[in-house]
């Protein structure tokens, strides 16, 4: 097989596809949208609850997709959960630079170690086809946070 | 002595028909080519590159206008390859072929021009679970605009038409029915003569989208009695941007026009216009002249291998990769109706379909994955997409081969 193919398909990767963290509704949550890729039929939703100050306190997802687009998503729970507004929305630029190929410097200030984590996916720069899986559910957790329903990525 | 009979020349000869296919020989990721997705778009032979470069290099002129010979000549030539699509496709006339950019646009004509001149609110029109999208969309927009009911015909678990089904959805309130002839997705081939024959007794006009089943089978208009038929050059070996609209001269000629400009006209004043005869009346506008001469070098080319022999080599390859297929652990293929066209479309239970195609593809294997432009269907079976591998005149069983072992690559990272 492939290096190229180990590098996308990381342990991490299918890990988090097969058992994704953070799969379930959210019933206290402030914002949810909803994330369609028609080329592929990936469909999810993210769930944020927001506290008063907007910092993440909780964020979940549910829905189906391949195995980059599911990993995308748990992972991105993880390293969303305790953050302010304003680091999510920094660490959804870098973590888009990344998958895109397009990373200018070093991450965002205190972002480094979260964006580490998620660097295990940054081998789809390698697949144009396959950005938008990786991205998907960032996308859709922006539209929550901007108070859209829904977001599609084609 | 050696004694030559005729039967021992094959028949078809696929390893000399893969040599007219230039991409067939290049590399992907380091792999050779193993193309499987010839029912989204079949690649093309030399003999109809060849013939867009000697279009453009020795004969090219606008059509229908010039009083000079290289303009006499490519209208010679364009009206030639209608002529070639008319005995194709057993049509009475010539000039019940209609030149469009694809199957999509010529379904949206019939809906744009006969459906919005002849259909009122009310009117039923059926389609099938199995359609392609561009066989529902249009539809729905009629019926957003103009009030006609939209009714669906089911098909089962295994993918097969329902003609009982389709009898009890049929009633003196339909008006048209539109089907696809062959399912992108399944591969099932519908029972189009029964289809036909039952429409015209309820009094409904039938339009088949046959996109997938020229490609496979001699098709007969006129003793079909089909009322539309729909399909594209690109997937039958020939240019993109060149699609056929086939439709009964007494319901072409009663339609409106599709599109209004040049070329569709006898005469315009700035106040009126009158139409021009079939076939001009629906084709305004300079038309896409070097793809529609290249699709009559297609059609030369298909007829020469003769449509017999290909459908035969192909339904072989299918029934080998059926039984290849199927000894995968974890495959379930989606469609497996008798008689089938050669596209076999499934799910494995460890992997989703993008990725089982961005790993295939690094051997060199492409594949489609997805919905196929056909997400009702998806709904139907249950799942989000599938995989689907189809079948050209210049497929082998090795590529099947290549496929099965690309699968076996997914099996060892999901398994």
């Amino acid at each position: 097989m492939s290096n190229e193919l180990r590098e996308l398909y990381q342990e991490v990767i299918l890990d988090h596809g097969r058992t994704p963290r953070n799969f379930r509704d959210l019933e206290k949550a402030t914002a949810q949208a909803f994330g369609n890729n028609p080329l592929c039929g990936d469909q999810l939703t993210v769930y944020l609850a927001l506290g008063a100050d907007r910092k993440v306190e909780d964020v979940t997802f549910k829905g189906n997709g391949c195995a980059i687009s599911v990993a995308s998503a748990s992972l991105m729970t993880e390293a969303l959960k305790g953050k302010s507004e304003g680091d999510v929305r920094a660490l959804y630029k870098a973590f888009h630079a990344m998958c895109t190929g397009e990373e200018t410097g070093p991450a965002p200030e205190g972002e480094d170690d979260a964006l580490e984590k998620l660097r295990v996916l940054s081998g789809v720069a390698e697949y144009p086809t396959r950005v938008k899986c990786a991205t998907l559910a960032w996308h859709t957790m922006a539209a929550a946070l901007d108070g859209e329903q829904e977001v599609t990525t084609e | 002595m050696t004694v030559m009979t005729a039967t021992n020349e094959p028949k078809f000869d696929v390893d000399a028909v893969r040599k007219d296919f230039p991409i067939l020989s290049r590399q992907v990721h380091g792999k050779k080519l193993v193309f499987l997705d010839s029912a989204a778009s079949a690649q093309k032979p030399r003999q109809v590159i060849d013939t867009l470069r000697s279009v453009y290099e020795d004969e090219y002129a606008n059509v229908h206008r010039g009083a000079y010979f290289l303009s006499e000549q490519a209208t010679s030539r364009y009206e030639g390859a209608r002529e070639k699509v008319r005995e194709f496709i057993g049509a009475a006339h010539a000039h019940e072929i209609i030149f469009t950019r694809n199957a999509t646009e010529s379904i949206n004509l019939v809906a744009r021009s006969y459906g919005k001149e002849f259909l009122k609110a009310g009117d039923e029109v059926i389609i099938s679970e199995l359609e392609h999208h561009s066989n529902i969309v249009p539809w729905q927009m009629l019926r957003d605009e103009i009030g006609i009911v939209l009714k669906t015909t089911p098909i089962s678990d295994a993918g097969e038409f329902l003609l009982d089904d389709f009898k009890a959805v049929l009633s003196d309130r339909t008006k048209l029915v539109a089907l696809a002839h062959m399912s992108n997705v399944l591969g099932t081939i519908l029972p189009v003569r029964e289809i036909i024959d039952l429409s015209h007794a309820a009094g409904a006009k039938v339009l088949l989208d046959g996109c997938q089943s020229v490609v496979h089978q001699p098709v007969d208009m006129v003793g079909l009695g089909c009322d539309f038929y729909a399909f594209s050059g690109h997937k039958l070996y020939g240019p993109s941007g060149i699609g056929v609209l086939y439709g009964r001269e007494e319901l072409l000629d009663a339609m409106p026009p599709f599109l209004g400009g040049g070329d569709m006209i006898s005469s315009v004043t700035l106040e009126q216009s009158k139409w021009a005869k079939l076939p001009h009346k629906f084709e305004a506008g300079t038309p896409a002249i070097a793809p529609t001469i290249g699709l009559g070098a297609a059609l030369d080319y298909v007829n020469a291998l003769g449509l017999e022999n290909i459908g035969a080599h192909e339904a072989e390859l299918l029934a080998y990769a059926n039984q290849q297929l199927a000894q995968i652990p974890g495959l379930t293929l989606i469609g497996t109706a008798p008689g089938k066209g050669s596209v076999i479309s499934f799910t494995l239970d460890c992997a989703h379909p993008h990725d089982i195609a961005t790993i295939v593809d690094r051997s060199g294997v492409a594949v489609r994955a997805g919905h196929h432009c056909a997400q009702p269907l998806m709904q139907r079976f249950g799942i989000p997409a599938a995989t689907r591998a189809s079948f050209g005149l210049y497929n082998r069983r090795d590529e099947v081969d290549a496929l099965v072992d690309a699968l076996g690559q997914v099996r060892e990272i999901f398994g």
